[in-house]
């Protein structure tokens, strides 16, 4: 076929390409992308995965190894049917935080950190340009298959030319698709489209070339089958470590492969388009890969001997005549390496500008407010990274000679994204996982996927030397680059796969073990790991700044949103706030989600830096967290002081309480008292009148003189007894009484007592209960006093107990330097709430009038025994009156 | 966080289907794996033509299972998923 044939239909196919992208992205700006959105779309676009490599290079993968080659496919086919565990979840989180690549995520993750979204990024390109090299040399090798046939038209030019020409093509192509604008989430529409009329190109025309073979070549399946046990791939070698590893291997880099990321998760406009990707994706590569040993099969055995079996999918065709087929497969193969190439260079630009060029530039100007139109030189770094990675693919193609099986080159790749595999798992799943574990994993399994995979692909003394090969660096044998640590039966790959993942998990969860995430790091783990349990609500901790922030805000969007777009998003802010105009107050929810939104274009990691800029802080510090803390301690101390308070206050309550009510009961007493007293006071006093009166009126017999004279003199007798016991009384409350002190026995003194008090009452016969023994005391105290209590109390018994049979039991006993004397009778006693009334003065328990005194006698008691350095108490709880009359035995210091 | 005991009969199911979404990928490794234990110990060599065949027909089989379950799967209730256990702890 000529080759400016060729030329003028890739160029045609790669026109319709943009047509299509160019009319899907007009359509979705006017709101009519409908079924462009749709599951199919998703999955179809999820066909990235499947490259040139795949187009191409599985058949001569089969060829050689017959069906190892179907680990490729296999593992991703357990990560899809398995999306309820990590897709589902992935695809949550990045459209939950709008992660903009792999790079954003791991960096979003643990804390924001720009270190790893460097690290990441730097990994990731290093990795992609082995699989870009691959994709250019199979273009390069299928134009050079296409043109050699024939010599009419334009000369074919050799491969150098060729590969230069298509990667200069792929650049400008990725440019023109990729960086049209700046889209607020991220998202490519009109790329996804094409991705996808590209995976159906693909698909379209590797099931065509099978069929062909299948029933055009042989003679359908059962044919096949027998083709297959008759050829030289009849038997195939299966190595367990490959086998198990491959599909490993396949698997992780299905979810970690920047592409793939960039389909898969930026790309997603609905979570449920995943559920049909589920099985539909796994449905897609299994086509793929059907016709691949039935190809393998009968180009073996049509093909002349040496023919690259890694373009029998091209080279079949073409020998049976079938140019038109050839044509559809060649352009199957461009589609495979077209797609993969824009993809992947867009997905890294992305993650380049975002994570190196944004932070160095910020870095560089860290004034306020962002200065020039930062969507251009977005854009323009965009342009200039996507041109640098095709160089590298170049360098890297030209470097390692293209020689190689393209199989091989590609699992170099994979293994090298794979590293990110445990940083992203445990970031998703682990709440302890930590930055510097995954700073630590990361570069650590890096190192050893450079150190024994990737240095060594660049062939013998290339990169390094064939001393260090075999001998190890410095001579040491257990570092050689493809035996570490003695394990020398080991295939090269699954060398490199087991060392590097296996201690980048160890290093990875050893050093989140012993390091200390800081707060926000803390918040987006947790916002990451329990992402199905509420949508996350802030804890970002932004401060609500004045006015002049909103502006400064405002400013920054337009320059990375665009003018109308941000304008937008301000107004629906500040509708939403209640406000009206473009500035919406600068609350922690409205920076917040801003700040989302930014980061939809920039990344979390720059997004965040940005708006610290303006903000003026980041997130939440440690000491916020502390100051919370206290704050919080310091309201529980406030409450536990204030209920102690209340405790007391009603304490004091309840013995205000009881205070008053004493005194309101003391207050009736008084009162009943005066008019007692008044009473008492007012009798003798008319009996003294009346009779003085009658004897100054004269004419009197003198017997009845006397008789009156007598009767006025008893009665004042009456009154100065009760002016006496005031007058006591107040003596005694005074302190200013004078003792006077001497040893006397207590059985005299209560002798002398119950003697004086048979007066009180005298009809009423008592029964004395005494203890004789225990009375034998000798005290050193003022007994006039103390007799003077014992016949109160004694003829109080005598007066108030109201028992038929009054008995009256006298009980001493000696505690201590102290002689309690107990004065019990078995009347009913006194009622509990008149106990505490007794002692004060004025009290009468009844208005019996035979009692006749005036309620002064137990006040006087109590007082005595305050001067006796003693007590009297009521004791409670006896069958009958009872009072306890304690004192010490010697009163050392009398009063005054 | 306490959840309840017993289940209504529909979110239990629900649940029971989403253990089975989880299952699948078990299963679909194992039955992947398992050519590895195939033929004589002592060589590696396989037949390509009996492998292919059991290698596409467990593909094809677990494509449809996966079908199956994310069609129930998807047309569950929003809002199911925020309680779903496996992301509680």
């Amino acid at each position: 076929m000529p080759f400016n044939l060729l030329v003028v239909a890739a160029l045609a196919y790669v026109i319709s390409l943009f047509c299509v992208a160019f009319v899907v992205e007009r359509r979705a700006e006017i709101g009519a992308a409908g079924w462009l959105r749709s599951p199919l779309v998703y999955t179809l676009s999820l066909s990235v995965y499947c490259t040139a490599w795949t187009f191409y290079g599985a058949v001569g993968y089969a060829a050689r190894s017959g069906l190892e080659f179907l680990t490729i496919y296999l593992g991703p086919t357990i990560v899809f049917v398995g999306w309820w565990w990590v897709l589902r979840k992935l695809v949550r989180i990045g459209r939950q935080h709008r992660v903009t690549s792999i790079a954003d995520l791991i960096s979003s993750r643990y804390g924001k950190s720009n270190l790893l979204g460097v690290i990441v990024t730097v990994m990731c390109v290093m990795a992609a340009t082995p699989y870009i090299a691959l994709q250019l040399q199979s273009v390069t090798l299928s134009f050079g298959v296409f043109a050699s046939a024939t010599t009419d038209g334009w000369a074919k030019p050799n491969g150098d030319v060729t590969s230069i020409w298509v990667t200069a093509g792929l650049a400008v192509f990725t440019i023109l698709f990729g960086t049209r604008n700046l889209d607020a989430n991220e998202q490519h529409t009109g790329v996804v489209t094409a991705i996808a009329v590209e995976a159906v190109v693909k698909l379209v025309a590797l099931v065509a070339v099978g069929c062909f073979v299948v029933w055009g070549i042989a003679d359908g399946p059962r044919d096949i089958l027998a083709r297959i046990d008759a050829s030289e791939m009849a038997n195939w070698h299966m190595k367990p470590s490959r086998w198990t590893g491959l599909i490993f291997l396949s698997a992780a880099a299905v979810i970690c492969l920047p592409r793939m990321f960039q389909v898969l998760v930026v790309e997603n406009s609905d979570e449920r388009h995943l559920a049909t990707a589920s099985w539909a994706f796994p449905l897609y590569v299994m086509i793929m890969s059907l016709f691949v040993v039935p190809i393998a099969v009968v180009g073996l055995e049509l093909m002349p001997e040496g023919a690259n079996p890694d373009l029998f999918v091209l080279t079949l065709p073409l020998a049976q005549g079938q140019g038109g087929l050839a044509m559809l497969a060649f352009l199957g193969g461009f589609s495979s390496a077209t797609s993969m190439v824009i993809v992947a260079s867009i997905a890294l630009a992305t993650m380049v500008s975002n994570h190196i060029v944004m932070p160095f530039w910020l870095s560089l100007r860290p004034a306020k407010a962002v200065p020039g139109d930062v969507r251009r030189l977005i854009l323009l770094s965009r342009r200039l990274s996507i041109g640098a990675i095709l160089a590298l693919g170049y360098a890297y193609y030209k470097v390692s000679g293209g020689s190689e099986a393209l199989a091989s080159i590609g699992l170099i790749s994979f293994v090298g994204v794979a590293q990110i595999l445990p940083a992203m798992l445990g970031g998703l799943f682990w709440r302890g996982a930590t930055r510097v574990g995954a700073v630590l994993g990361l570069c650590f399994g890096f190192a050893i996927w450079g150190y024994t995979l990737f240095l060594p692909s660049f062939g013998a003394e290339a990169a390094l030397s064939a001393q260090v090969m075999t001998e190890g660096p410095f001579g040491i044998t257990w570092l050689r680059p493809q035996a570490l640590f003695g394990v020398t039966g080991m295939d090269p790959l699954i060398h490199a796969l087991f060392w590097s993942i296996t201690l980048n998990t160890l290093i990875f969860c050893a050093g989140s073990l012993v390091s200390f995430p800081s707060p926000v790091e803390r918040v987006q783990g947790a916002a990451f790991v329990n992402a199905f349990d509420a949508e996350p609500g802030g804890g970002q901790g932004w401060t609500a700044q004045g006015e002049a922030g909103a502006e400064d805000l405002l400013v920054m969007a337009q320059r990375i949103l665009g003018d109308d777009e941000a304008l937008g998003f301000f107004e629906a802010q500040a509708v939403m706030q209640g406000k009206v105009g473009y500035l919406p107050d600068p609350t922690a929810g409205f920076i917040e989600q801003l700040e989302r939104r930014l980061a939809g274009a920039v990344g979390a990691a720059t997004a965040h830096a940005m708006i610290s800029q303006i903000v003026g802080r980041t997130a939440v510090s440690v000491e916020d967290l502390m100051a919370v803390a206290n704050e919080a301690a310091q309201i529980m101390e406030y409450s536990a002081k204030l209920e102690e308070q209340q405790d007391a206050l009603t304490r004091s309550a309840r013995q205000l309480r009881d205070a008053n009510d004493k005194l309101t009961q003391l207050s009736v007493q008084k009162d009943a008292f005066l008019s007692q007293i008044s009473h008492e006071l007012r009798t003798p006093m008319t009996s003294i009148r009346a009779f003085s009166e009658i004897l100054t009126e004269g004419d009197l017999p003198p017997e009845l003189v006397t008789k009156y004279g007598l009767v006025i003199h008893q009665e004042t007798k009456r009154l100065t007894r009760l002016l006496d016991d005031l007058l006591d009384l107040s003596v005694l409350e005074s302190g200013t009484v004078q003792l006077n002190l001497d040893l006397s026995s207590l059985r005299s003194m209560i002798d002398a007592a119950l003697q004086s008090a048979s007066h009180t009452r005298p009809e009423r016969s008592f029964v004395i209960h005494r203890d004789l023994p225990g009375e034998e005391v000798f005290l050193r105290t003022d007994s006039d006093r103390l007799t003077q209590v014992f016949i109160n109390l004694i003829s109080n018994a005598r007066k108030y107990c109201d028992s038929d049979a009054p008995e009256l039991r006298i009980s001493v006993r000696r505690k201590g330097g102290r002689v309690t004397v107990d004065f019990i009778d078995n009347g009913s006693g006194i009622p509990k709430d008149k106990q505490s009334l007794i002692f004060e003065k004025f009290a009468r328990l009844t208005d019996q009038t035979k009692a006749g005194g005036a309620g002064l006698g137990l006040a006087i008691c109590r007082e005595v025994m305050a001067n006796l350095g003693g007590t009297i108490s009521y004791l409670p709880g006896q069958w009958g009156g009872a009072f306890r009359v304690t004192l010490p035995l010697r009163l050392e210091k009398p009063k005054a | 966080m306490k959840r309840p005991l017993f289940l209504a009969p529909q979110t239990y199911r629900q649940r029971r289907l989403r253990d089975a979404a989880r299952i699948l990928p078990v299963l679909a490794a194992f039955l992947l794996i398992l050519p590895m234990l195939w033929g004589d110990e002592a060589s590696d060599i396989r037949q390509t033509g009996s492998d292919g065949i059991y290698l596409f027909v467990v593909w094809f089989l677990l494509i449809v299972s996966a079908a199956l379950l994310a069609r129930r799967l998807s047309s569950e209730p929003d809002g199911v998923d925020a309680a779903s256990p496996k992301d509680k702890k």
